[in-house]
């Protein structure tokens, strides 16, 4: 299965604008969300069966008995995540907690035991014509990137023999973006023209390079700021990276995506300039397979 | 005071907003909780900079005194130990250093070792002390940045300390707003920016936390993150219209505030209110 991750570094660019319309021009038999704790997709890939819905564990969380402790502070002094509270009792803070054990193991009388956390849920949407694998993050939960994980296994394993896959990526360079970054062919990188978006751009195709992902670069809204679209577009050929092209600024994307629409169902500008980054995409991610 | 500032949705203007409310609260503390890509520094530019490198205590093998065992690999959660082919292996990227190998190594095979993961930088731009939290790229985990960045900070003064928080609802943001006296919650009037408002207005009530809500990029029109508020109750703080003029300045990391007048105006308007907003909720909920 050839995978085509969609990245941003800074949010808001239109990852998921984008996903939508690639999903829809593809007819993409497989694809996945993998913002898992922002996840936007379901909203415009209209769904009509209902989902399988499976419970995700992430780390378990410790529990003290107070009953048994005997308030040596042992567990206190040395937890990492200074998640172990000691007042008139000594309780865990359950969001600082990450379920490493160390108290487990530090505890004299075995007061303290882990006991599992559900901290998620997995969607798997599943028709004819396609597969759809999301999830949603527990407010409050850690270990986001084995969740994006999970979420990538539900897709492949649900779209067996599918040949081509879309991958909606959450923003940032950290856990759940390394997550997602394992295992795909290919990331496509929606880049803003301001200073910020510039330097968030960077330090995702920096991320993506240290995984060893081909990348290439597309510009959202090249036209709210021109001078900034060609500093991109120069830093690209400079840095020899593909640019897969611009994609307007546009009210009616707004208005299609708040009917729930993607961009490319309706007759608009942005819609048109994405078919042409859709194109020029799909050549650039088959093309380099041939390659090697 | 500590306001934080959030969105779920990345790109709603959570930067815009804190930089401009420090800038115009002058004599304030600006901390950018987005270590990922942390972007206030562009806008600030902050002078007279001094630079710290964060690190993490990861463990260090000595294969003399390593045995076998295999006590540590069993134990660590996160996978970070293998025992391959008589040889301790230590994933240095998925170890959370929580400590409990070395502390359980019968041998003593098992140091510490320092791992740079990233840095905060402080400086100062017009009266605003600036700090920024930097993860290198390639490093999970930013949690640790932003813990040194929040507890440097944590002395109580009448200053106006803003938090621009990373985009989501994960630990890294929890993180961010767990010592904050007020959440300013930044919405953008689309489908998308209500579904991920709702997100953040559950994780603010988890943690008891007061909050209100900004709404940007208001085009006029049908605005579904104002209908939410007004739905659920929720006070709106202010209104950012949409105007090429402020996207212009913005896109360009200049601070509206600190370029015109008319800026200036309609963010000492929604300091004011901010502050009325957190002096109400500290003396009718201390």
């Amino acid at each position: 299965m050839k995978q085509l991750l969609i990245l941003s570094g800074k949010g808001g660019t239109g990852k998921t604008t984008i996903a939508s319309a690639f999903i829809k021009l593809s007819k993409a038999k497989a694809y996945a969300d993998c913002d898992v704790d922002a996840p936007n997709l379901h909203l415009i890939t209209k769904q009509n069966a209902k989902p399988k819905k499976t419970d995700y564990y992430g780390l378990p969380k410790a529990e003290i008995n107070s009953k048994l402790c005997i308030k040596c502070d042992q567990c206190r002094q040395n937890c990492r995540f200074d998640a172990v509270l000691a007042d008139e009792k000594y309780t865990v803070d359950s969001f600082a907690c990450e379920g490493c054990g160390v108290c487990e193991i530090v505890c004299p009388i075995g007061a303290i035991t882990l006991k599992v956390a559900v901290a998620g849920e997995l969607m798997l949407y599943e028709s004819e014509e396609e597969v759809f694998s999301t999830a949603q993050l527990k407010m409050g939960s850690g270990t986001s990137g084995m969740l994006v994980t999970e979420v990538k296994k539900q897709m492949k394993s649900a779209a067996d023999g599918v040949e081509f896959a879309i991958i909606d990526g959450s923003p940032g360079i950290g856990c759940p973006v390394i997550a997602s970054l394992s295992g795909v062919d290919m990331v496509l990188i929606v880049a803003e023209p301001s200073v910020s978006g510039i330097s968030d751009m960077e330090r995702i195709i920096n991320t993506a390079a240290k995984f060893g992902i081909k990348a290439a670069i597309c510009i959202n809204k090249f036209d709210t700021n021109i001078q900034n679209t060609n500093k991109i577009e120069n830093f690209c050929k400079e840095h020899g990276l593909a640019f897969m092209g611009r994609i307007p600024f546009d009210s009616y994307a707004v208005a299609a995506i708040n009917n729930g629409k993607t961009i490319v169902d309706i007759d608009c500008a942005s819609g048109e300039a994405v078919k042409a980054v859709y194109n020029k995409t799909i050549n650039y991610l088959f093309e380099r397979e041939t390659e090697k | 005071m500590r306001i934080a500032v959030l969105s779920g949705k990345g790109g709603t203007g959570k930067t815009l907003v804190s930089v401009n409310l420090a800038a115009v609260a002058k004599s304030s503390t600006y901390i950018d909780c987005d270590v990922e890509e942390p972007n206030g520094h562009l806008f600030f530019k902050p002078k007279e900079i001094v630079e710290e490198e964060i690190s993490v205590k990861i463990p260090k093998v000595d294969e003399g005194l390593c045995n076998g065992c295999r006590k540590c690999v069993d134990f660590c959660k996160f996978n970070a130990l293998a025992y391959i082919k008589d040889k301790l292996i230590v994933f240095e990227d998925i170890c959370h250093f929580c400590g409990g190998c070395i502390l359980l190594c019968p041998q003593k095979a098992l140091a510490e070792k320092e791992k740079v993961i990233g840095k905060v930088r402080t400086g100062t731009s017009d009266g605003v002390s600036v700090y920024t939290g930097i993860l290198n790229t390639g490093e999970p985990s930013g949690v640790p940045i932003i813990k040194k960045l929040l507890d440097g900070n944590k002395t109580k003064t009448n200053k106006m300390t803003f938090i621009d928080c990373p985009p989501g609802s994960a630990c890294i943001v929890m993180e961010s707003i767990k010592d904050a006296d007020y959440c300013v919650l930044v919405a953008e009037p689309t489908l998308f920016g209500v579904h991920n408002l709702n997100m953040v207005y559950e994780l603010a009530k988890l943690f008891n936390k007061p909050f209100g809500v900004v709404l940007n990029k208001c085009i006029g029109g049908q605005n579904p993150s104002e209908e939410f508020c007004i739905e659920k109750n929720i006070k709106i703080l202010g209104r950012i219209p949409f105007d090429s003029e402020f996207g212009t300045l913005n896109s360009n990391a200049e601070i509206a505030v600190r370029e015109s007048e008319k800026y200036q105006r309609m963010f000492s308007s929604l300091l004011e209110t901010v502050k009325k907003e957190v002096h109400h909720e500290t003396t009718s909920n201390p």
